[in-house]
C-alpha cells in the first residue's frame, strides 16, 4: 500500500432519514491531488465536514495518516495536519490580511496568555516568527497579497483576492492534507486558470496533498491525478478526468437519464 | 490543458482591478479634511504616551481639587473604566454577549469583604487578597462559562442573565443559609478593611475627614496595569484567536482554534478584572450591598462600552470617562439644562449644517414658545407663573419660553411626555416638508417636558439621556465612537 494521507472506509452520513453520505470508500496517496465532483447535492462539501470534523459520520472509519480521527474536535483534525478553505468565503472579515494569516498559526504556536501579558523573549520570539511565517505564506501568491495589503482589513479585498488569502490562512495552519472547497467558484476565466496553476504549485512547491471539489471542468480536467464523482452521497465513478468524464453514469448524474436520447432527436 | 485556454493567459503580475478597488477602499475608510490630517498626526504618537498621559492628567485632577465629591467621582470612573476593559474583552474581543457581567464585579467585592473584615473574622492582607480574588472571580467566570460555552447570541444573553439574577437573589438571601449569615443580606457587610500593604494601611479618608486620594492612585495603577497586560494579550496568539472566533466561530474552529476553550478563557479573563476591580471599590466603601450590583450598573457599562466602541481598549476608557462625567453633570439641574439645549442646538447642526432648514427650525420653534407662552398667560396666568426647577440664570430664561404652570396638573407630566414619544416615533414615519414642520411642535415639546418633567426627576432623566445618546448614535455611527468599522457581510 503506497503512503495513505487519507483513507475513508465506509462512510455514512444520515440526517435523521436523509442518508447524505452512503458507504463511501475513499482514499488520497501523498503528493496527489484528487478532485471530488458532482452535481449539486451530491454531498461533496458534507463530505468535507466530515473529514474535518464538524460531522460525525453515522459509521464508518476516516483515517488520517493512518490513524482514525472520528470523534475528534475540529481543531483537534485541523492540528493534526488537516485544513480546509470554504466554499461560502469564511475569512475573519474585519481583522487585517496578515492577522487572518496569522491567526490560522495558533494551532502549532505555544505562548500562553499569561506569558503573552509578560512580553517574555521566547513569547516575543514566537510572535515575529509567526509574522514571519504569515509574510511567507501571502508571499506564496505572488504579488497579490503583500505590501501594503497585509495592513488592510479583509473586508477590502476583491472575491478572488479573498479565495487566496482563504487558502493561505489554510496553510498557515502548516496542514500536510489541504481541502479545497470549489476554490475556483465565482472566478472569471483568467483568474479560474491561474487558481488552476496555483492548485498545481501549492502540491509541487507546497508539498501538499490536495483533496478538491470543483465544477468547473475544465480546472477539474487541468489539476487532476485522479477524478471521483459523487451522486446522492454514493462514488459513481472514479479514475483519470477521461475516465470519468465519459462515465455513462456520471453524463447520467449531470444531465438526467435519456439526455443522450434528447440530444439524438 | 487545451491551446485556446493559453491565449487567456494573464500577463504577470500587473495587479490592474485588484489594485484599484483596494486603493479605493483605503480612501474611503480614511477621514477628510482638517479632522483628518490631525488624526494621522496623532496616530503617530504611540499608544503607551498616551497612555501615560491619561493616567497623569488623572492623577493630577484630585491634587488641586479640594472635593471629596470629585474624588469620589474620579475614582468611580477609573472603577467604570476596568470594568468596561474587562467587559471589552468578552463582548468587544471574544463577540460574546455576556449579560452576567457585573455579577462578576460583585463577587470580586463579596469575595474581598468576606476575607477582610469582621464579619467572617478573616483579615488577609491586601497584597495576597487581590490576587486571589481575581483568581476567584475567573474560576467564576470559567464556572458559568462552562455550561453556556456552546451557546451563542441571544441564548447565551439568557443564559448569563439568568446567572446574574442567581447572584442577587443568593446575596439578598444570604442571610440565613441553614441558619448562617454568610452575605448577610440586604444589610449588606460592613465594616470591610480598607486596603493595607504590607502591614501599612492606606485610611479611606484623610485627617481632615477628606477622601484620599491614595485610593484613586491604586485604581490607576491597576487601570495601567491591566490596560497594558490585555494590550498584550490581545497583540498575541489569544487576541488574533478571540477576535477570529468574534468573526466567525466555524472558521476559527477549523483554523486550529479551539473555540470552547477560548470563550472560556474570555469569560475568565473579563470576570477576573472585573473582580479585581470589585476588591479595591469594596476596601474603599468599606461595605457591600447586593443593590450595587443591580442591572443599571450593568447597563451602564454596556453603554460605555457600546459608546466608547467594542474592541477598541482606548475607546472604552473614553467611553467611561463620557458616561461618568455626563451621569454626575446630569445630576445638577442647572448644568443638566444647558447641556440640554447645547445638545438639541448641535444635534440639529448636525443634522441639518448650515442651511435654510436650520434656520427655519430653529426660528420656528423659538416664536411657537413666545407665542404659545403668551397664549397660555393670557388665558390663565397660573399657567406660566411656575419657576422652572432650581433658579439659575438660565432657569428664568427658559421660564420665558417655556411654558411652566405654577400648579401642574398630575396627568399634564406624563401626558406630555407620552405625546412626545409619539410624536419623535411619528417623525421617523414621515418625510420632507411634513417632519421639518412636525420638528417645531416636537422640539418645543421636548424643551416643555424637559423643563416640566424630567428636571425634577434626575435620577430617571440621566438613564433617559443616555438612552438617548445611545440611540442617536447608533443611527449616526454604530460602531461607536473610537470602534473599528466593521462589516457583517460583503
Amino acid at each position: 500500500m503506497a503512503d495513505r494521507v487519507l483513507e475513508l472506509q465506509g462512510v455514512t452520513m444520515a440526517f435523521g432519514g436523509l442518508t447524505v453520505v452512503d458507504a463511501l470508500d475513499l482514499h488520497v496517496e501523498r503528493g496527489e491531488i484528487v478532485s471530488v465532483i458532482g452535481p449539486n447535492g451530491a454531498g461533496k462539501t458534507t463530505l468535507f465536514n466530515l473529514v474535518t470534523g464538524v460531522y460525525r459520520p453515522s459509521a464508518g472509519d476516516i483515517r488520517f495518516e493512518g490513524s482514525s480521527i472520528v470523534g475528534l474536535e475540529p481543531h483537534a483534525i485541523t492540528q493534526r495536519g488537516i485544513a480546509r478553505t470554504f466554499q461560502t468565503l469564511r475569512l475573519f472579515l474585519n481583522m487585517t490580511v496578515r492577522e487572518n494569516v496569522m491567526a490560522a498559526a495558533y494551532g502549532h504556536t505555544q505562548a500562553g496568555v499569561i506569558r503573552s501579558m509578560l512580553r517574555t523573549p521566547g513569547m516575543r520570539r514566537e510572535e515575529r516568527a509567526i509574522r514571519a511565517l504569515a509574510e511567507e505564506r501571502l508571499g506564496f501568491f505572488g504579488e497579490r497579497l503583500v505590501g501594503y495589503r497585509w495592513d488592510q482589513p479583509a473586508y477590502s479585498l476583491s472575491y478572488a483576492n479573498r479565495r487566496r488569502l482563504e487558502i493561505a490562512r489554510a496553510t498557515a495552519t502548516n496542514p500536510r492534507l489541504l481541502l479545497l472547497d470549489e476554490p475556483a467558484a465565482g472566478m472569471n476565466p483568467n483568474e479560474t486558470l491561474e487558481m488552476a496553476e496555483l492548485i498545481g504549485k501549492l502540491r509541487d512547491v507546497g508539498g501538499y496533498t490536495i483533496l478538491v471539489i470543483e465544477h468547473d471542468m475544465h480546472v477539474v480536467e487541468g489539476i487532476s491525478d485522479r477524478v471521483v464523482a459523487l451522486d446522492h452521497g454514493v462514488k459513481i465513478a472514479e479514475g483519470t478526468f477521461e475516465q470519468v468524464a465519459t462515465d455513462p453514469k456520471v453524463v447520467e448524474a449531470y444531465l438526467g437519464t435519456g439526455a443522450m436520447a434528447r440530444k439524438a432527436l | 490543458m487545451s491551446d485556446e485556454r493559453d491565449d487567456t493567459q494573464p500577463t504577470g503580475p500587473a495587479l490592474g482591478k485588484d489594485e484599484w478597488v483596494a486603493r479605493f477602499g483605503a480612501n474611503r475608510v480614511r477621514r477628510s479634511g482638517a479632522l483628518g490630517v490631525l488624526e494621522q498626526r496623532l496616530a503617530t504618537v504611540s499608544w503607551w504616551a498616551w497612555l501615560t498621559l491619561f493616567v497623569a492628567v488623572i492623577a493630577a485632577l484630585p491634587l488641586g481639587i479640594e472635593s471629596g465629591y470629585v474624588r469620589r467621582v474620579a475614582f468611580d470612573t477609573v472603577v467604570l473604566m476596568l470594568l468596561a476593559l474587562g467587559l471589552n474583552i468578552v463582548v468587544g474581543w471574544g463577540g460574546l454577549l455576556d449579560l452576567g457581567f457585573v455579577a462578576f464585579y460583585g463577587v470580586g467585592a463579596y469575595a474581598y469583604a468576606l476575607l477582610a473584615s469582621d464579619h467572617s473574622g478573616i483579615h488577609l492582607p491586601s497584597i495576597l487578597l487581590i490576587p486571589l480574588v481575581a483568581v476567584i472571580g475567573a474560576l467564576a467566570g470559567w464556572l458559568v462559562g462552562l455550561p453556556s460555552r456552546r451557546l451563542l447570541g441571544d441564548y447565551l444573553a439568557i443564559v448569563t442573565l439568568f446567572f446574574f439574577q442567581i447572584f442577587l437573589t443568593v446575596t439578598n438571601n444570604g442571610d440565613n443559609v441553614f441558619g448562617a449569615s454568610i452575605t448577610n443580606g440586604p444589610n449588606g457587610l460592613l465594616n470591610i478593611d480598607p486596603l493595607s500593604f504590607f502591614g501599612w494601611t492606606i485610611p479611606r479618608s484623610t485627617s481632615e475627614g477628606l477622601f484620599n486620594v491614595a485610593y484613586i492612585y491604586v485604581a490607576l495603577a491597576f487601570f495601567g496595569v491591566v490596560y497594558v497586560a490585555l494590550r498584550f494579550v490581545n497583540e498575541s496568539r489569544t487576541g488574533r484567536a478571540w477576535r477570529s472566533l468574534r468573526e466567525d466561530p466555524l472558521a476559527a474552529e477549523m483554523m486550529g482554534m479551539p473555540v470552547n476553550r477560548l470563550k472560556l478563557l474570555a469569560f475568565a479573563f473579563g470576570a477576573g478584572v472585573a473582580a479585581l476591580t470589585g476588591t479595591f471599590a469594596s476596601a474603599l466603601n468599606g461595605s457591600v450591598f447586593p443593590q450595587n450590583f443591580e442591572f443599571p450598573l450593568l447597563i451602564t457599562v454596556y453603554t460605555i462600552v457600546i459608546l466608547g466602541g467594542q474592541g477598541s481598549q482606548v475607546g472604552v476608557v473614553l467611553g467611561a470617562v463620557i458616561v461618568s462625567v455626563l451621569l454626575e453633570v446630569l445630576r445638577d439641574a442647572n448644568d443638566a439644562r444647558s447641556l440640554f439645549y447645547v445638545a438639541l442646538v448641535l444635534g440639529l447642526y448636525g443634522a441639518f449644517r448650515a442651511s435654510t432648514r436650520l434656520v427655519v427650525v430653529l426660528g420656528g420653534t423659538i416664536v411657537l414658545g413666545f407665542v404659545l407662552r403668551t397664549v397660555a398667560g393670557a388665558i390663565d396666568g397660573s399657567w406660566t407663573a411656575g419657576t422652572a426647577e432650581d433658579a439659575g440664570r438660565a432657569a428664568h430664561l427658559a421660564a420665558e419660553w417655556v411654558i411652566v404652570p405654577l400648579e401642574p396638573a398630575r396627568w399634564l407630566a406624563p401626558a406630555a411626555y407620552l405625546v412626545l414619544v409619539t410624536l419623535v416615533l411619528g417623525l421617523t414615519l414621515v418625510g420632507g416638508r411634513l417632519r421639518l414642520a412636525a420638528l417645531v411642535p416636537t422640539l418645543y415639546l421636548a424643551a416643555f417636558v424637559w423643563e416640566n418633567v424630567l428636571l425634577a426627576k434626575p435620577e430617571a432623566t440621566r438613564y433617559i439621556v443616555i438612552g438617548v445618546i445611545l440611540v442617536g448614535l447608533m443611527i449616526v455611527r454604530p460602531n461607536g465612537l473610537l470602534g473599528e468599522k466593521r462589516v457583517e457581510i460583503v
